[in-house]
């Protein structure tokens, strides 16, 4: 089957992990589709299977059960370095901890995903990106220079570096106050509308979950409500 | 969508860059490893180079000539006509050893006398103070070493006495073409006109005259091509051909062994920094999981997050190599200081192109190969880790893993074999170093192993945590042990070492043991010297007879035979040298008996039975019943092998090859040796001077003055290998520096976490400092017991004594290290308190 609007397709997927001696059932039979430039948000208690499920699609991890088509691509047959290719020319990602390279600067962790497919004016866009999300005179500064909803600005930047096909976003606002949270959010969706990027969002927040146009809740690896 | 293209080599020099710019307080302590093991290579290879080269290139300076003619005994005819044929000797040379008495001063020294005739040197210079000295010895005037001008504090214009004549001293000696200065050190030369050699009256049976005749070679003369020619012939006439090349060759081949030593240490130092990179850079490694898992999970393939790392190893090695060269160039400015007046030539220090290819070279090899292991850790490194805590794949490919141990190994033996030339000792020192490092790394695992099976649970709070310390994860147990030990084990052992070899050389301490040789006494003396020897108050202890003699025939083989015969494996020194043999009912101390039966008394056989030393029997290749015939001034006496000795040779007191049983030689001409016991260095003095005022031709040999001596050029060596172990010490410490560094921010979060939980900041610096004493004390403890066991082993295997080890090592070494350890450890880890924990957690948590 060959999928050809929808940028995600999940389909019967499961994931066991090994824990001592016993085998945890983190997802079990999750199906979903995500269709381009449509906003997805994954819900969920802590513990139901939202950071796997999304580290499955992103390609991070392997599938044990089931199928995940990723822009036409089919994860099961790519092999580490196969994934990490697609990742880089079609998947954005935005994490609750920012993840910032903390050896480089803004500039420079905004520009890897470029440098990394040979753009050669890298900086150059890099700049405007660091410009649209408001940190133009913080180029040059570290992450630990930066605050928590700075270094979060420049992960978006970063994110939408290389125009991708989709964004996964792992509890964006989750380590930020209420106030910092709110502007990343509309940075998101703004930048979101603005590229036509997919948006994938693993959340508590279920106000952020409810600007979504779809939203799965999961409970105990399984889907356990579908909107939209 | 712009695909591009795929980041090539400049992104990931670029990414290297940008990461270990970000890194380089921790990158620069590894860097430091590199820098002291290059250095120390990199100064002793290049100097040994030097100094070959410098003894090469003053070659001639050295002979004084281009070439030399020399015998142990006046020339023959047939000689006399191969030096006429030459054209004529340029300048002769006829010199010996013997007692001079400096008139007024009321001293005596044994000295090496230097008659000489014609333009000599040819090449070099005879340096002396006043420089017009040089000139002026040949009116009948002498130049005395300068260093004995100091001692006894001569002036030109004083008198030296030369068995019956007096000379004037012209001026003082600095240096002289032939002489050598270790030689020089026990028989300081004195130069006189060959024209006054007679009147001194020392030219007697027994003494131990050379004969030299130098030449200046001819425009183009091919000096390898006369000496082929010559060789044979002068063998049979027991003279000998040396042209300065050889001469060269032979000095340089002396220091090369030394130098080789030397060079290994310098390699081990490099070997342990290497240790330092591999765990520095495991540690490294670790801290930067998440980054390089952020890189995988931005779409950078295995091969560039590798790749990142690598180059940046491949950078430290180059630049550790870079500063190791200027390091190691500044370094062998130290050599000729430590070594001072040890060294035959003044070096002058360069930096060769070798030296610089030598040091890049290591430092990048070696650091490559030691981070390759660690590195492989960021293959398997999971680009889900962004996303949450991943159980870490430790497990690596086992192919790779023995590909990289077999390169390592590999590389430190090819390292080894060039440096050293043999196979089988680079063998046994890739053996000798795996064996090491293997106990260091078994004891320190079992250490862990022990601590934790049976860990003090009832011991107090401080103590358990800082035991802890010691097995936790990215522990320094191991590396400090091996890098501390190693560093202690070479030091320590060279201090058994020396010990031992001047142990062998120092006399024991008995009433009866003799620390006093008079040689070349006459047989009408012998009586006369024994008794102003006991009315002075000292014994005879010993009373030996000496009679020359060369060998005539070996196992019916007429020694012109052997010559002849070019496949004969008969070394040359047999059938050349006169030898000094004496005869007596007994053995002595320095000798037993490894084959056949000794013989006190000859009965009238055909074939007088005699003893030979083993050396002798080796290089003879006779053994008990083989005939030998020797020539007895003239007498042919037919003799045969009934045992053979064992001779210890570095005892100080006079050893033989050959013993004739008593019966025999008692008729032949002959001189004696005869021996005795002073107590004092005044009772020794009054002796000798007493001795060569009535005896001129009498040589004194005052074993006491020639222990000091052995002991200062032991100890002078010894500086320099100390230093070159010393080495081996800083770079342990930057290793220890760097592991402390790598591994600070898991303790300042530890020390952090502990003092919110109350504990005090005295409390924390006591656990430091116990873990540090430890982990000090393991590895200089581990260090000086396997020095113990090295050092036993040598004295089995090489020096044949009992070895009985001195306390110095345990009582100075030991705590030495210990405390260092403990400064540097607590020292460097201060920054652990000085934080609040506050700022420490918010700063891990960002």
């Amino acid at each position: 089957m060959r999928v050809m609007s929808k940028i995600l397709k999940v389909q019967n997927l499961s994931k066991t992990y090994r824990s001592g001696d016993q085998d945890l059932h983190v997802l079990n039979n999750v199906s979903f589709e995500v269709s381009n430039g449509e906003t997805f948000a994954i819900v969920g208690p802590s513990g139901s299977g939202k950071t796997t499920l999304l580290g499955l699609c992103a390609g991070l991890d392997k599938v044990d059960d089931g199928e995940i088509w990723l822009c036409d691509q089919n994860l099961i047959q790519l092999n580490e370095d196969g994934r990490a290719l697609l990742r880089n020319q079609n998947v954005g990602f935005v994490f609750q901890d920012f993840q910032l390279l903390p050896t480089l600067t803004a500039l420079e962790n905004v520009i890897v995903p470029l440098e990394l497919r040979g753009i050669k004016k890298a900086k150059e866009q890099g700049k405007e990106l660091l410009a649209k999300v408001g940190l133009e005179n913080r180029s040059g500064h570290y992450p630990s220079q930066l605050s928590g909803g700075e270094q979060q600005r420049v992960a978006l930047a970063r994110a939408f570096a290389n125009k991708p096909a989709i964004l996964f976003a792992d509890e964006p606002t989750g380590n930020l106050d209420d106030e910092t949270g709110a502007k990343i959010e509309k940075l998101l969706f703004e930048l979101n509308k603005e590229q036509g990027t997919a948006l994938v969002i693993v959340t508590h927040d279920l106000e952020l979950a409810q600007r979504a146009d779809k939203s799965i809740r999961l409970r105990s690896g399984k889907i356990e409500q579908t909107q939209g | 969508m712009d695909k591009g293209k795929k980041a090539g080599f400049s992104w990931l020099a670029k990414m290297a860059w940008r990461d270990g710019r970000a890194s380089y307080g921790k990158l620069t302590l590894f860097v430091l490893s590199i820098i002291l093991g290059v250095a120390a290579v990199v100064s002793v290879h290049s100097f040994s180079g030097l100094l070959k080269e410098n003894i090469a290139q003053r070659s001639k300076a050295l002979l004084g000539a281009d070439f030399v003619i020399e015998s142990d005994q006046p020339i023959t005819q047939k000689v006399e006509a191969i030096i006429d044929s030459l054209g004529g000797a340029d300048a002769r040379e006829i010199n010996f050893p013997s007692m001079a008495s400096f008139p007024g001063k009321g001293a005596t020294k044994f000295v090496e006398v230097r008659g000489i005739d014609g333009g000599f040197p040819f090449y070099g210079e005879l340096e002396t103070v006043p420089q017009q000295a040089a000139g002026r010895y040949k009116e009948g005037k002498a130049l005395v070493d300068a260093t004995t001008m100091i001692q006894f504090n001569l002036k030109v214009g004083d008198s030296i006495k030369l068995g019956a004549k007096s000379f004037a001293i012209a001026g003082s000696l600095e240096t002289v073409p032939g002489s050598t200065s270790v030689f020089g050190a026990i028989a300081p030369p004195v130069l006189i006109p060959l024209a006054n050699i007679d009147d001194t009256g020392l030219v007697q049976t027994g003494s131990r005259i050379d004969y030299k005749y130098y030449f200046k070679a001819k425009e183009n003369q091919d000096l390898e091509d006369l000496n082929k020619k010559l060789e044979s012939i002068l063998d049979e006439e027991h003279a000998d051909l040396d042209t300065h090349l050889s001469e060269a060759s032979r000095l340089g081949r002396r220091y090369d062994n030394f130098g080789k030593f030397l060079n290994l240490v310098g390699f081990i130092s490099l070997l342990l920094g290497c240790v330092g990179i591999a765990s520095g850079m495991g540690i490294y490694v670790q801290m930067k999981l998440r980054s390089i898992a952020v890189l995988k999970c931005l779409g950078a393939s295995k091969k560039q997050s590798y790749l990142i790392f690598f180059i940046q190893i491949v950078c430290m090695g180059l630049i550790g190599g870079l500063f190791g060269i200027m390091f190691g160039y500044v370094l062998q400015q130290l050599f000729p200081i430590l070594l001072g007046d040890l060294l035959p030539v003044d070096v002058n220090i360069t930096l060769s192109f070798q030296s610089v290819l030598l040091g890049l070279s290591l430092g990048t090899a070696m650091s490559v190969l030691f981070a390759l292991y660690p590195l492989m850790k960021t293959l398997y490194v999971s680009p889900l880790q962004t996303l949450r805590v991943v159980q870490e794949n430790t497990s690596r490919s086992i192919r790779a893993t023995f590909a990289v141990g077999l390169g390592i190994i590999g590389f430190v033996f090819c390292f080894a074999y060039w440096l050293l030339g043999d196979l089988a000792r680079s063998i046994y020192f890739v053996m000798g170093l795996f064996v090491v490092f293997l106990v260091l790394t078994s004891v320190a695992q079992f250490f862990m192993a022990m601590l934790k099976k049976f860990f003090p649970h009832s011991w107090g709070f401080i103590a358990r945590q800082s035991l802890k310390n010691l097995f936790r994860p990215q522990n320094q147990t191991l590396v400090l042990v091996l890098s501390i030990g190693i560093g202690t084990f070479l030091i320590s052992t060279l201090y058994f070492t020396k010990d031992m070899l001047l142990e062998k050389a120092a006399m024991e301490d008995r009433a009866n043991t003799a620390n006093m040789i008079l040689m070349d006494i006459q047989t009408t003396q012998v009586s006369a010297v024994a008794k102003t020897l006991q009315s002075s108050g000292f014994p005879v202890i010993d009373k030996i007879p000496i009679v020359t003699m060369r060998v005539e025939a070996l196992k019916d083989k007429q020694v012109s035979e052997i010559r002849k015969d070019s496949t004969s494996q008969i070394g040359r020194w047999i059938l050349n040298h006169e030898f000094r043999v004496t005869y007596r009912d007994s053995l002595v101390s320095s000798e037993k008996i490894v084959a056949g039966n000794w013989i006190s008394r000859a009965q009238n056989e055909k074939s007088i039975p005699i003893s030979v030393s083993s050396d002798f029997a080796t290089m003879a290749q006779v053994d008990v019943g083989d005939e030998v015939t020797f020539n007895v001034q003239g007498k042919i006496m037919k003799t045969v092998v009934r045992s053979i000795r064992e001779v210890d040779w570095t005892r100080l007191q006079p050893n033989f090859s050959i013993v004739f049983p008593i019966g025999v030689l008692e008729n032949a001409p002959q001189f004696g040796v005869m021996t005795t016991r002073t107590s004092t260095d005044v009772g020794s003095a009054k002796l000798q001077q007493r001795l060569v005022s009535e005896f001129p031709n009498v040589s004194i040999l005052d074993l006491k003055r020639i222990l000091g001596l052995l002991e200062d050029i032991l100890g002078k060596i010894g500086w320099v290998i100390n230093f070159m172990a010393f080495f081996s010490i800083f770079v342990g410490i930057a290793v220890l520096m760097g592991a402390i560094y790598s591994s600070k921010h898991q303790r300042m979060r530890q020390g952090a976490l502990l003092r919110t939980l109350g504990a005090k900041s005295s409390q924390i610096l006591k656990m430091i400092a116990l873990e540090y004493a430890v982990l000090g004390f393991l590895g200089a403890f581990m260090g000086v017991v396997l020095a113990v066991l090295g050092s036993s082993l040598l004295a089995y295997i090489l020096f044949d004594t009992a070895f009985v080890p001195s306390s110095i090592p345990f009582m100075v070494i030991l705590p030495s290290i210990t405390i260092l350890v403990f400064a540097i450890g607590v020292g460097t880890s201060i920054e652990i308190i000085r934080n609040s924990p506050i700022s420490v957690l918010q700063k891990e948590n960002e």
